[in-house]
């Protein structure tokens, strides 16, 4: 939306004070206090998780039998796991694989169920067959479907792709492939809606393809459920992958992730009780930041409550 | 109305055998050897041998064929011969889906282990609605009052917790601190309450996974609920409502309240199918000897378990879909002839 829009008002030199969609947006985002909060952690965790690693002096992968299972102390603070290894550097690493496999895994959803959508709602002629599978893969089992073919596929990627990319590359598709229907189903009703408005009878008036139509028209309008989808689906991804390592089927078992940790707290659960909580809360905690941004992400994209607030 | 459920169950027939057939499609057409896990010193037309008496060395049409004939022919009759007491023709030899590690009727397996799930996550569904219910509903009355708020930011909670990290958290707290209740499932205690005390270990074995399954449900239905009211507050009949005189309970309780069910009662039958999936990781908790721990332990050796469960799976999610149409056109007559 904010390419035509922005384009002609900076044309115009009558307007002094120009505002910008992005700039807008922002405004409206700020307001909401939660998602400011949500966004300011994210992205301290996001960066406590790509480069706090290289900062902090404990190996996640260097085993220290002497010092196994020991309780939180200042050398380390979340305390060592059965190996002697550092729980906090195993917490930090173990959050990069989840917050990649999230993001990538929206991107994945989010590139599917837009296309479906537009093309279903487009096309009149693909309409009835994209929604009928549409319809077909959200009535598949999600899980039990997950569990079964990550453990099928699971020696023929990591052969092809190496023993952590074969995985990632694995986890992230099955997990896109069985989440982007809501989008689909989002992006479909509002270009049905679109595509009898006048700007695109308009457009298609002075001879504009159908390509060129949805690039320009259609997909800058449905950006914003788009975009509430996209955070849903990240909360979704890093739920639904730390599910799986937390099953064990996930990424290899020397390697950890959130859900591999809470595996292993699991077995000490007795002696070392502790240990459940900092992955835990973490996925939580990202979880529910993920989910405010989405909230304000919502506010701040709708037109209506933009002009009146 | 009934050629609408006629044509919903004509659509919904393709659909099952769509489905069974990506299920087959990825199990047989995954890479991999089903004889691998036998022993290396297995002559090779010993292998073959085994492979065959499995079908496995017939073109997988046949295979799907097969499968589908002991699904959807076999498998019903059986069920109700063995539910009415009656035998038709050889019902003593007749074919049915063997599940390989165990060598008995996959289906028997299924049966046996249905109840724990449906007896945890269906009484998780039960409570989490009846809490979620009046607090949607009185959530969407007195919208961003403290108690919506606090509404609001507890279901929040309940939709960033997963199960397998607040389950762990409560066996913490519960189990390991307090010591007041069994961290694991015991099915092989006495479910026939026939004393107080296995009353009582019910009541606290069932505790914990039953109080997480609450909060997950109910914050998920307390935000449909809320959001559905929400919409029929504003609706012109309620202001007629109120201006007959009705009193605000009445206006809310019956006229309110009955319609904002509506999306709710499909939301409850579509999410169904799905405590069923969402089992397996309650049940990997508490360690529940139901069906989801079957599927997690037939995962990497028993394919027609596998299978089995996954279509069953599918087969609740499509006709709880079928079954949630229905209802919803039951109580909205307005869609009903679109």
């Amino acid at each position: 939306m904010s390419e035509p829009i922005s384009d002609q008002l900076v044309e115009n030199e009558e307007l002094p004070e120009f505002r910008s969609l992005r700039s807008d947006v922002w405004r409206q985002f700020r307001r909401h206090r939660g998602a400011v909060f949500g966004l300011i952690i994210l992205i301290f965790i996001t960066l406590a998780v790509f480069v706090g690693p290289f900062l902090y002096p404990y190996d996640a992968w260097a085993n220290d039998v002497p010092n196994r299972l020991l309780s939180p102390s200042w050398r380390h603070p979340f305390g060592t796991d059965g190996n002697g290894r550092d729980v906090l550097a195993r917490v930090l690493v173990g959050g990069r694989i989840s917050i990649a496999v999230g993001m990538a895994a929206m991107l994945f959803q989010i590139v599917v169920g837009t296309a479906v959508g537009v093309f279903a709602g487009y096309f009149r002629r693909l309409d009835g067959l994209l929604m009928r599978i549409t319809d077909l893969f959200l009535s598949l089992p999600q899980l039990p479907l997950l569990l079964v073919i990550l453990i099928l596929f699971r020696e023929p990627m990591t052969s092809r792709f190496g023993q952590n990319f074969g995985i990632f590359i694995l986890v992230v598709f099955i997990i896109g492939v069985t989440n982007w229907m809501q989008t689909a189903r989002i992006v479909r009703g509002d270009v049905l809606a679109l595509k009898e408005q006048e700007f695109v009878l308009a457009a298609k008036s002075i001879g504009t393809g159908g390509g060129k139509i949805i690039l320009r028209h259609i997909l800058p309008n449905v950006l914003s459920p788009v975009t509430v989808a996209a955070s849903l689906g990240v909360a979704t991804a890093i739920i639904t992958e730390s599910a799986l390592s937390f099953l064990g089927l996930g990424f290899p078992a020397d390697f950890p992730t959130w859900g591999r940790l809470l595996l292993e707290a699991k077995d000490v659960i007795t002696s070392q009780p502790a240990r459940v909580i900092w992955p835990g809360a973490l996925i939580s905690l990202t979880v529910m930041c993920v989910t405010f941004i989405g909230d304000g992400l919502r506010d701040a994209l709708d037109p209506k409550l933009r002009s009146t607030g | 109305m009934l050629r609408f459920v006629i044509r919903r169950t004509l659509v919904a027939i393709p659909t099952l055998l769509f489905i069974s057939l990506i299920i087959f499609l990825i199990l047989h057409l995954a890479p991999g050897d089903p004889t691998s896990q036998l022993p290396l010193t297995i002559k090779p037309e010993v292998r073959e041998a085994i492979k065959s008496s499995l079908g496995l060395d017939r073109h997988w049409i046949i295979q799907w064929l097969k499968w589908c004939q002991l699904m959807f022919i076999n498998e019903p009759i059986h069920l109700f011969e063995s539910l009415t007491n009656t035998c038709f023709g050889d019902c003593e030899n007749r074919a049915r889906i063997i599940s390989w590690s165990s060598k008995s009727p996959a289906l028997d397996t299924i049966y046996q282990r249905l109840p724990q799930t449906v007896w945890v996550a269906g009484l998780g569904l039960l409570f989490g609605t009846l809490i979620a219910i009046p607090v949607g509903i009185i959530s969407a009355y007195k919208q961003y009052s403290i108690f919506d708020n606090v509404g609001t930011f507890i279901s929040m909670i309940g939709f960033a917790l997963p199960v397998y990290f607040s389950g762990l958290l409560l066996i913490v707290v519960f189990s390991v601190k307090l010591k007041w209740l069994p961290s694991l499932y015991d099915t092989t205690h006495d479910t026939q309450f026939t004393s107080w005390s296995s009353i009582w270990f019910q009541i606290k074995q069932l505790a914990m996974p039953v109080s997480i399954l609450t909060l997950f449900n109910a914050s998920q239905v307390s935000r449909f609920t809320r959001a559905s009211a929400l919409d029929n507050l504003n609706q012109e009949y309620v202001r007629t409502a109120r201006s007959k005189g009705l009193s605000e309970t009445t206006v809310v309780t019956v006229h309110v309240m009955r319609n904002s069910m509506i999306p709710v009662v499909t939301l409850l039958a579509l999410s169904l199918p799905g405590i069923v999936g969402g089992a397996i990781l309650t049940e990997s908790v508490f360690r529940i000897n139901g069906i989801g721990r079957l599927l997690l332990d037939s995962l990497t050796d028993d394919l027609p378990m596998v299978q089995t469960i996954t279509f069953f799976i599918a087969f609740l999610t499509v006709m709880f879909n079928l079954v949630a149409d229905v209802v919803y056109a039951w109580l909205d007559p307005r869609i009903r002839y679109e």
